[in-house]
């Protein structure tokens, strides 16, 4: 312990002198540290907080490649959920108002799109959550440092500013939230100085124009969505298969709707490289696995959606021997989301084997927070988390996909029902409803539990909350046909699901 | 009816000889319509239609602090609407015939009325009559719109029966009545910019959670709804013929003696309806029914008390008027009839919703029963306003959108009341039903992560949303127990 203190002494400046007081008496700081001003982090720490406890909390945001950076909230809030679903929105409103004319609006088409009007309201809006963050933390007692923080010893965090200021903090607890952040294809000659990513989309003064969408996340399907549904020319170019992990069947639906709605996709390609040229458009050169041919097109933005990799670099980690996956960089938690390292826990994007949600980040948040300083035992429960992929048709589901229910019980012991249904709205409003789709994955013995729900159409969101609810309570086909119907809605036709797959029968419905 | 459809094709797939009698009597300004009764044609599905078309308009305005750009103000054609309406619904009437020729059900477009034990009488609208036997019969006859009873109601108003198919944009409007009927009609003709007053005798929205009943109320004042509280119209006058033509309403209040005139286009009464019962005939079979109400008293297998005669959905009483209840109602009774089954229709926990500007979902007890029932000191009420995220950008109510849960302290915090105020009410609220058919806690509530970002996780405990106003945030979730208003 006495080389530590001495070490912290040499650091300090005047400014830390109150610091190294507290030091030298032995006690930390704080009780609780969390880096990372995200959904994880701002959870744990202001439910820490309501304990009384002494609170601080780290955010910092490395600019981007292309510069671009933002406030404290984490990715959710200024370049994930937050902005997403509210320029997949403008692209819906898109569709509204090309429904609007058939129900009677005398809207003179084709109507045009701002981007730069959406997106100072975007961000306005963004900014104002990150304000409300400030203020709640505020009003909660948690002390914000907006630093980059890195371990110096197991109880002690560096924090530097963006003008290479330094401040040490000691912790009794801490907790990394750090996230992660979009991977470049660093193979790819001119990723790096042409592309862009999520962390820039949302936060581009100018439209992006003629868009090249690389990868099949959902990140990359819901931003490919709504650049086609605002009226951009969007190509989606994808290695193999779409939304790996999620159920193939509603993948691709997903995609068969984005193709019918415009956005152009490259299947089985692979890009080599991006140039620019004397324009300023970006030539992409790719390559197409299927026929071996190597094509190419101009793009006025590349964005890459390749996938996210974990904020580890930074922190320091094996100074402190927290363990992380070789593989992915993800630390290595348990039940409790502690890390190898005792007094050390992880929350959210960050954690191996975790799903990289916003609810779930903060859910856990809160739980080690009760558990930390709360007397509570409570565990997280990451079973049966319901999601939504926010595509042009939205897709949610909770549960086991088709393919993972047969592999943990055998085709012959699941029953799968299913329906093809189309939204009332579509009606008047002759929309195609091909992809407008549902199916239910149960168990086949007596009890017929439900395993999975999947359903493609409007609204996903809100159809699938409730019911994931209900497969929390353990809910069973029969249970769920005893429950009547809402008239008319999408959401009554899970009620009414009755042709099985097994049947071969046609699962069109029909009537109203 | 539509339940109609689904029952006769449960009974002709087991082989069954099948006849289904429908008629339209038409309304008293000559209105009539096809096969699928009052959902299909005059109730859910062109209601929620035109709904979707005042939602539409409202899509239009926030569709420009989006960056959509388009010049001036847009209008609303209703002959467009209707007109495109009218033929879905037509497609529905065909659908149906085709889909009873194919399982083989005798239709016949025939006013049926029992002339005697196991015979009815099916008059055609060419008054031809012929007579049919059967060994059992289901009356399913629905209802049709209350008139008041006063000078130029049957000549110059309307009733939701007429709404629909109106050739001629309604104008300025008055509704008079505060159902469901009511005040969905009254939202989405204000939402397609027709001046709209609504004429309400006591409360809004009887039988219904009282607190939701009134923010629903206050969302469509604020949105440019007239009310009218307290009166009853006592005269209709015709000062000008047209369509629409225009007309002098007088009303008198209530509580005293103060009578007001007021001058509309278009009248539209939705005060109730009564039960098609009176004229067909139960006397000479021995039906009994409720002799105020009209209605059919049924057992729990929705038998009347004669043995071979069966009743179905708006008619019975003592049930709820749905279209979904109907027709699960008729399906399991022919399971039991013809199939062997022996399961009942549920009718606890019916969830419903109510397609106002501001959409409402509700399954179970409001808090006003839940008190009554349980008490109010082993009632918990967890609630919750929320701004959804589409609301944030078009700068609209941050501070109506609602959610409460009503559980039972009792039996395990178990959620016995569900109630949301906001879009897409009856998407949210399906899911829910079904989970407080499973029996569903607090505890489970809580432990269920949120879908983000959307509107129903406001109900699950895990999802702190974050809004601007975020000091009128910290009271989420807060505990409230019973007092209310």
């Amino acid at each position: 312990m006495a080389a530590l203190w001495r070490r912290r002494r040499r650091l300090l400046g005047a400014a830390g002198l109150c610091r190294t007081a507290r030091a030298l008496s032995g006690k930390p700081e704080y009780d609780l540290l969390v880096i990372g001003g995200g959904s994880g982090g701002l959870a744990c720490a202001k439910e820490a907080a309501q304990f009384g406890r002494k609170v601080a909390v780290l955010d910092y945001v490395e600019p981007s490649p292309q510069g671009t950076k933002w406030g404290l909230g984490g990715t959710c809030v200024n370049v994930g959920c937050i902005p997403k679903k509210l320029m997949h929105q403008a692209a819906l409103l898109g569709s509204a108002l090309k429904d609007a004319q058939h129900y009677g609006w005398n809207i003179a088409h084709p109507v045009h799109h701002n981007w730069s009007e959406m997106a100072q309201a975007v961000q306005n809006y963004v900014k104002s959550l990150n304000w409300g963050h400030r203020i709640q933390l505020q009003d909660k007692k948690v002390k914000y440092f907006n630093v980059k923080g890195s371990f110096s010893d197991p109880h002690t965090i560096r924090g530097l500013t963006k003008g290479g200021k330094e401040t040490i903090l000691t912790a009794e607890k801490i907790v990394i939230a750090t996230g992660g952040r979009p991977k470049y294809p660093i193979h790819v000659a001119g990723a790096l100085e042409y592309g862009i990513t999520s962390d820039d989309l949302f936060w581009l003064k100018e439209s992006p124009g003629k868009t090249l969408v690389v990868g099949a996340s959902y990140i990359s399907l819901e931003c490919a969505g709504f650049l086609t549904g605002i009226g951009l020319d969007t190509t989606v170019m994808m290695r193999s298969i779409p939304l790996r992990g999620f159920d193939q069947q509603m993948a691709s639906l997903v995609t068969e709707y984005m193709e019918s709605y415009g956005t152009k996709f490259l299947k089985k390609c692979i890009p080599t490289k991006v140039e620019k040229l004397e324009s300023n458009r970006l030539q992409v050169t790719w390559k197409n696995t299927d026929s071996g041919t190597e094509e190419t097109d101009s793009f006025d933005t590349v964005m890459w959606a390749v996938g996210r990799a974990p904020d580890t670099k930074a922190l320091n980690l094996e100074t402190v021997g927290v363990k992380t996956n070789s593989e992915t960089g993800k630390i290595i938690v348990d039940a409790s989301e502690a890390t190898s390292v005792p007094h050390i826990y992880a929350v959210g994007d960050i954690t191996e084997g975790r799903p990289e949600l916003t609810p779930t980040a903060i859910a856990a948040g809160k739980l080690l927070a009760q558990r930390l300083f709360g007397q509570s035992s409570e565990l997280m429960d990451y079973d049966n988390v319901p999601t939504t992929v926010f595509t042009p048709l939205e897709y949610g589901c909770v549960g086991l996909s088709e393919e993972k229910a047969v592999q943990c019980y055998g085709s012959d012991n699941i029953e799968v029902y299913h329906a093809y249904y189309k939204p009332l709205e579509f009606t008047v409003a002759e929309r195609d409803a091909t992809q407008c789709y549902m199916k239910m994955v149960c168990l086949r013995e007596r009890e017929q539990r439900i395993l999975g729900l999947h359903f493609i159409g409007p609204n996903a969101g809100e159809v699938i909350q409730g019911f994931a609810l209900g497969i929390k309570c353990g809910a069973t086909y029969p249970q769920l046909m005893k429950t009547i119907g809402i008239h008319p809605t999408c959401a009554e036709e899970i009620t009414k699901l009755h042709i099985t797959k097994r049947s071969g029968l046609d699962a069109t419905v029909t009537g109203c | 009816a539509m339940l109609l459809f689904s029952r006769v094709n449960e009974a002709a797939k087991y082989e069954k000889k099948v006849m289904v009698l429908d008629f339209v009597t038409p309304t008293p300004l000559g209105n009539s319509w096809g096969l699928g009764g009052t959902c299909v044609n005059v109730g859910c599905i062109p209601k929620k239609l035109m709904h979707q078309a005042a939602l539409l308009g409202q899509a239009l305005q926030d569709s420009r602090k989006f960056g959509w750009q388009f010049p001036e103000e847009v209008k609303h054609n209703w002959m467009t609407m209707t007109e495109s309406v009218q033929n879905y619904i037509g497609s529905l009437n065909w659908g149906y015939r085709v889909a009873l020729r194919e399982k083989k059900v005798t239709y016949e477009n025939a006013y049926g009325e029992f002339v005697q034990p196991h015979t009815v009488k099916a008059t055609n609208k060419r008054g031809v009559e012929k007579l049919y036997t059967a060994e059992r019969f289901l009356i399913a006859t629905g209802e049709r719109p209350r008139y008041l009873g006063i000078p130029g109601d049957k000549e110059y108003c309307i009733s939701s029966d007429d709404l629909f198919s109106l050739p001629y944009c309604p104008g300025k409007t008055l509704v008079v009545g505060a159902s469901y009927v009511a005040l969905e009609c009254a939202g989405f003709l204000a939402g397609l910019g027709l001046d709209v007053t609504v004429m309400v005798r006591s409360i809004l929205l009887r039988g219904f959670d009282q607190d939701m009943a009134n923010k629903i109320g206050e969302y469509m004042e604020e949105h440019g709804i007239k009310f009218i509280r307290e009166f009853v119209p006592i005269k209709v006058e015709q000062i000008e013929e047209g369509t629409p033509g225009r007309l002098k309403v007088t009303a008198k209040s209530t509580k005293g003696n103060e009578v007001i005139e007021g001058e509309y286009n278009t009248v539209l009464l939705a005060i109730g309806r009564d039960a098609c019962t009176r004229k067909i005939g139960l006397d000479k079979v021995g039906v009994k029914i409720n002799e105020k109400t009209g209605k059919i008293p049924v057992n729990d297998m929705e038998q009347t008390n004669v043995p071979y005669i069966y009743a179905i959905g708006d008619i019975l009483q003592d049930r709820l008027e749905l279209t979904p209840v109907a027709i699960q109602a008729g399906r399991l009774l022919v399971q039991r009839l013809y199939g062997g089954a022996t399961t009942k229709c549920d009718y606890v926990n019916v969830p419903t919703t109510v397609f106002t500007p501001l959409e409402y979902g509700a399954c179970g007890y409001s808090e006003e029963n839940a008190i009554q029932k349980f008490g109010e000191e082993n009632i918990e009420v967890y609630h919750s306003h929320f701004w959804p995220l589409e609301w944030t950008v078009p700068s609209r109510d941050n501070n109506k959108c609602y959610a409460k849960i009503i559980c039972n302290i009792r039996d395990n915090e178990r959620v016995i009341g569900f109630h949301v105020l906001g879009p897409n009410a009856g998407e949210v609220t399906q899911g829910f039903a079904a989970a407080i058919k499973c029996g569903l806690t607090k505890e489970q509530l809580d432990s269920t992560i949120g879908i983000h970002p959307v509107c129903a996780e406001v109900c699950i405990r895990s999802h702190l949303p974050i809004p601007a106003s975020v000091a009128f945030w910290d009271k989420l979730l807060e505990t409230q127990t019973s007092e209310f208003y």
